[in-house]
């Protein structure tokens, strides 16, 4: 029996996607059977950010209106044979599905994988009830600003109404440059007004860019720094303890200064 | 001149992160308990309305405010009673 986590946020633009499709991929680098499914129904992306936009036949409302079964729905991916994609659908809207249709489609896909990651639509409306609806654990996406902690401190709020408890935080796109110079939250302040437990810190990185141009996720990529935090998040969801990277950022010359003058 | 050079070396009095995080605490008090400034203000407005049947209160320094701790919001009170009207008291 496998596991169905959904990866949310409330504000977009935080890298929901970015975050669903390189936990999943890292989920199936280390062998497990792992599906993808994209609720964002009308502005469907994960395909493109996995690289497999040009393979869509059906899609998820095919599935849970019973246009065509499961498997025909099911994109293989092109590195692993055990990473499969489900799409939204692109031209309806998020009423095309309901909470109880994705619940039968949550059964159905515990039934085949390991994991199935749920990658949420942005808002907190019919999209977002749909993507928890089957979820038995969440993931909640958040980047070090104002309104992006904000709209996290509500979903998590909605999550815990809905029993979905115990959340877990990843903080993304962290520029620790930033934190250093005192105007960026750090990791502590911002789990301080969450009080939620921390998954991961993924630090700002441009090889997301790089990589979400190619469609091959970024924890595919060892040289990458986000895919090494993604590496980590994806044992971690597997329950191992896996200490956080190191984000210290190199002392330079003007730091050596401020402590020769003795001002820090 | 000390200051100058602080300055110069990028200290500030208030981080601009320390900005963010107390307005941060603030709206979200605000969130959680799902209750705008204004409801909260007429919410005071009457509750000394009623405390005001039955004692005399000092309401200049009367504290009254949302206070958050980890996920819940409480609401705190402190009202400095001056003196208990007498008619309530012996009606029990």
């Amino acid at each position: 029996m496998g596991e169905v986590i959904v990866v949310t946020s409330g504000k977009g633009g935080v890298g929901k996607t970015t975050t669903s499709a390189n936990i999943g991929t890292g989920l199936a680098a280390e062998g497990h059977k792992v599906v993808l499914v994209d609720t964002d129904i009308g502005l469907r992306n994960l395909d493109v950010v996995m690289g497999l936009e040009n393979r869509i036949v059906y899609d998820l409302v095919d599935v849970t209106s019973g246009n065509c079964r499961l498997k025909q729905a099911l994109i293989k991916d092109k590195r692993f044979s055990n990473l499969f994609l489900l799409p939204a659908a692109q031209t309806k809207d998020k009423t095309a599905v309901s909470p109880e249709q994705m619940k039968i489609l949550a059964k159905e896909l515990k039934e085949e994988f390991d994991y199935a990651i749920i990658d949420c639509p942005a808002g907190i409306e019919q999209g977002f009830r749909n993507a928890i609806a089957g979820a038995d654990r969440a993931v909640v996406v958040c980047t070090p600003e104002v309104s992006a902690v904000r709209d996290a401190d509500r979903i998590i709020g909605l999550l815990e109404a809905s029993e979905l408890r115990n959340p877990k935080l990843i903080i993304n796109r962290l520029r620790p440059a930033m934190v250093k110079r005192g105007d960026m939250m750090d990791i502590s302040d911002i789990l301080d007004i969450l009080a939620i437990e921390l998954i991961g810190v993924v630090p700002e990185d441009e090889s997301i860019v790089v990589s979400t141009n190619r469609g091959e996720p970024a924890v595919m990529d060892q040289g990458s720094k986000a895919g090494e935090a993604y590496r980590r998040i994806t044992r971690r969801i597997k329950g191992e303890d896996v200490p956080l990277m190191n984000l210290e950022v190199p002392s330079g010359i003007m730091d050596r200064l401020k402590r020769l003058v003795g001002i820090r | 001149m000390l200051e100058f050079i602080s300055r110069m070396l990028g200290r500030e009095s208030a981080s601009s992160k320390t900005v963010a995080k107390e307005r941060l605490r603030l709206v979200l008090v605000h969130d959680r308990a799902s209750i705008s400034p204004a409801m909260l203000n007429r919410l005071r407005e009457d509750l000394v309305k009623v405390i005001s049947n039955y004692m005399e209160i000092d309401e200049a320094a009367l504290e009254f405010n949302l206070c958050q701790d980890d996920r819940e919001v409480a609401l705190v009170a402190n009202i400095p009673v001056v003196k208990m009207k007498r008619d309530y008291a012996s009606k029990g």
